[in-house]
């Protein structure tokens, strides 16, 4: 779809990406978010797998390091800028996360009230056991 | 060799499957046939099947939907005549198991196969138009989102011929849809056909977005767009929402029935009851995609045939957009039965209510458009006055249904298939038809007939009331949906006046038909010349009747809202022939691609072979799409020009003809 794009200008037409080309597009910006990208998978498996790390405080920096991950996809991949032309891209990235906190909250919240209601005494019983 | 597929998959002990499938193929053949005697292949090969024209991507879109209502609409009619005659000592004539395919297929072909791309494809005819540009997006992309919903639909016939159909309803809950409760491939083909149609969607659904947010005229600012480019907006940001949901669960139950897991299933810590949960996190947005865009052909026509701006534009932005958010926090009252406690069914009870207040605020700019206008009663706008009355009785029985002890009573009655259809029906159905006789003199050229669209709009009304309210009461008496069989000889009479109704919806869709035809042969009578017919308010009709490829030689330059409407005005003041001052420069045009159709082609081999378990075919289709997509990837020529003089012979021709129309 790129050359589409790239073609809708002539004729004073806009389309999507056109400005945002020249600014991240560069293939210096794909590379570094690789190497970001690899960096922080590679330590995560590390972290998993290793015995030195204080094991407690291996989950937690799992979870950090997801986030980093989340943060390079974000800046370098979809390139998501704080610049006045990306406030369609930030919407819709707000948008996306909005939906996703309501659907996965909504869906832990029903769930777990149904496993409240439903579930006979002794079957929850046998549930802690294992 | 053939997997699963033998020739005991045709059903050739049942009578009543048999005839319908001969006549199907039949059909079909027949219109081969007349395609190939009459030589029109290379025509519709070049001119429509490898068109990459959002116009004619809509048009066909909406023939599909219009095809697709009439098989939807049999099964409509073969359930109630069974419920009319089966009581007591008699069995009626379907067997149940069939029943239950019958009432599985119509729900799934109704929403997923008729309002669905009947409401895509009026919104890719018009959007583009409406923001004064000249195609969508991505528009080879568009041309693989039609086949591949093209894709399921054929699947879904298919399964008439060889094998069977869903008989889970049309929503396919486990654990009767897993494995060891449907060891058939009726659930494969609902799960393959809307797995591929899904996707199909979804493609529209960003392209449409995408079009909508970065690609509109110089000078169309957001609040400048005609509410129908609103709505469809929030509509196809529901569309990216929602159906990675309805993906990603159908593919954890086809996980469970290919790869013997456990998500659904009733054993091996399996929990149906979150397919359910989600499964309308994806369905309950559905309703909005559905309806929204209806909304927004209604806010077009009342405005227009008034003659007057929409009142309350911005409010009609607004609720848009709050039923957008809202429209994903309401999933659960379509399951308040299920066992959540009070807390859940309480929260989700009052957002529900909450979302009948934004509708309520269209309803009501409506009708102030309406009041102090020179109302024309065109077709168009009966449907929109019939929409006005029946949505807001379904709507208010929707309320009802959404406080939890009501629904207690309520649940998987009658009385919630007459609110359903009483939504759907009085909403989406009367607005994708208003829609289309509103813009079928822009697609083609010629105005439809206003008489037999009027006797289609009361057969429609009157059909749909006589049909649906018997429903409320057996609801309220008790009697439970998708029944084959009943004792209760007292509920005869209700089912036999929902199945008058149902004669009355059949003389509205006849009425359609025959309205259709008449129209086609009078149309050199009905040329619409001046490309406006309505007096319309809005960039579409600006151009001529039907536009040419590029829609509009010179993008319009947007100063306000009801873009065209002003520019008229200005227009007839000066009376100077714009048309001689305009720069016309050439132009860059998509060339057409078969690359959806072949997509297409490849993706129900693909289904075919997954519902049948034949596994060289899989990988035979899977192989083919990939080289398909890679021949695309790689192409050298996407783009042709058009010059300028062509633009200017065309434009000015149109122009000439406008001012000839107009008598002032």
């Amino acid at each position: 779809m790129a050359d589409t794009t790239q073609e809708h200008t002539h004729g004073g037409d806009t389309a999507p990406g056109d400005s945002r080309e020249e600014l991240l597009s560069s293939l210096k910006a794909y590379v570094i978010g690789l190497a970001l990208a690899i960096i922080l998978t590679a330590t995560s498996f590390w972290a998993a797998s290793t015995h030195v790390l204080w094991q407690p405080g291996v989950p937690i920096g799992l979870a950090v390091l997801a986030v980093a991950q989340m943060g390079v996809h974000l800046v370098f991949f979809l390139h998501i800028t704080t610049g006045p032309d990306n406030t369609n891209n930030v919407l819709a990235l707000a948008f996306g996360v909005l939906i996703v906190f309501l659907v996965v909250a909504g869906s832990l919240w029903i769930m777990a009230n149904l496993r409240a209601n439903m579930m006979p005494l002794e079957m929850m019983d046998l549930h802690h056991q294992r | 060799m053939f997997g699963k597929l033998s020739w005991s998959a045709i059903p050739i002990n049942e009578p009543i499957d048999m005839i319908a499938s001969g006549l199907m193929i039949l059909a079909v053949l027949g219109v081969l046939a007349w395609v190939t005697v009459k030589g029109y292949w290379p025509y519709l090969w070049r001119e429509w099947l490898t068109s990459v024209d959002h116009k004619r991507i809509g048009v066909m879109y909406v023939v599909l939907a219009l095809v697709m209502l009439l098989r939807g609409f049999t099964d409509a009619v073969m359930m109630r005549l069974q419920q009319a005659v089966s009581v007591g000592p008699d069995a009626g004539y379907l067997p149940p198991e069939h029943y239950n395919q019958i009432f599985s297929a119509h729900g799934t072909i109704m929403i997923f196969f008729m309002a669905m791309p009947f409401v895509i494809g009026l919104m890719n005819f018009a959007v583009p138009l409406q923001l004064g540009i000249r195609d969508v997006a991505f528009p080879t992309l568009n041309s693989v989102s039609l086949w591949l919903t093209a894709s399921g639909i054929l699947l879904t016939n298919l399964s008439l011929v060889v094998g069977e159909f869903a008989r889970t309803g049309w929503l396919a809950y486990p654990p009767l849809s897993e494995l060891k409760y449907s060891p058939g491939v009726g659930v494969d083909y609902y799960l393959w056909a809307l797995q591929i149609s899904g996707v199909g969607t979804l493609l529209s659904g960003i392209n449409l977005a995408t079009t909508i947010l970065k690609m509109r005229a110089p000078g169309m600012s957001y609040m400048r767009m005609p509410v129908f480019c609103w709505t469809a907006l929030a509509s196809n940001l529901l569309i990216i929402a929602a159906f990675p949901v309805l993906t990603a669960t159908f593919a954890m139950l086809l996980l469970d029935r290919y790869l013997g897991m456990h998500f659904f299933t009733a054993d091996g810590d399996g929990n149906p009851m979150m397919y359910v949960n989600l499964i309308w996190v994806w369905g309950h947005p559905e309703v909005y995609i559905l309806i929204l865009p209806c909304f927004g052909v209604f806010s077009e026509v009342v405005s227009t045939f008034s003659g007057k701006p929409l009142f309350g534009y911005r409010s009609m932005v607004a609720a848009t957009m709050a039923i957008c958010i809202l429209s994903f926090i309401v999933w659960l009252h379509h399951f308040f039965t299920m066992g959540a406690g009070a807390n859940v069914n309480g929260f989700f009870g009052v957002m529900t209510m909450i979302i009948a207040v934004p509708t309520g605020v269209k309803v009501y700019n409506w009708l102030f458009t309406m009041y102090g206008g020179r109302v024309r009663f065109n077709a168009p706008i009966l449907w929109s006055v019939g929409f006005m009355v029946t949505f807001v009785i379904g709507g208010m029985t929707g309320v009802l249904l959404a406080v939890p002890p009501a629904d207690f009573i309520l649940h998987n009655s009658l009385f919630l298939i007459a609110h359903f259809h009483n939504v759907i029906i009085g909403g989406v159905v009367f607005g994708v038809l208003a829609g289309y006789m509103y813009w079928f003199p822009k697609a083609f050229g010629f105005t439809l007939d206003e008489g037999w669209g009027k006797v289609s709009f009361w057969c429609w009304f009157v059909g749909f009331y006589l049909a649906f309210m018997p429903l409320y009461y057996l609801g309220m008496l008790g009697m439970t949906r998708r029944l084959q069989h009943y004792d209760n000889p007292g509920w005869q009479p209700w089912l036999i006046v929902a199945a008058v109704g149902v004669a009355f919806i059949l003389a509205g869709i006849l009425a359609l038909i025959i309205q259709l035809v008449v129209s086609m042969r009078t149309r050199e009578r009905r040329r619409d010349r001046t490309g406006d017919p309505w007096q319309g308010r809005t960039l579409e009709w600006s151009t001529s009747s039907p536009p040419p490829a590029w829609n509009f030689a010179v993008l319009p330059q947007v100063e306000r809202e009801d873009a065209y409407w002003h520019m008229k005005r200005r227009a007839r003041e000066e009376r100077a022939a714009a048309a001689e001052a305009l720069a016309y420069e050439p132009i860059h045009m998509p060339l057409n691609s078969p690359t959806g159709f072949v997509t297409a082609f490849f993706a129900v081999v693909t289904g075919f072979a997954l519902i049948w378990h034949i596994w060289w075919l899989v990988i035979l289709g899977l192989v083919g799409a990939l080289i398909t997509t890679l021949v695309f990837a790689w192409r050298d020529e996407s783009e042709f020009e058009i010059a300028a003089e062509e633009l200017a012979q065309v434009d000015r021709a149109h122009q000439q003809a406008y001012w000839a129309g107009d008598t002032p």
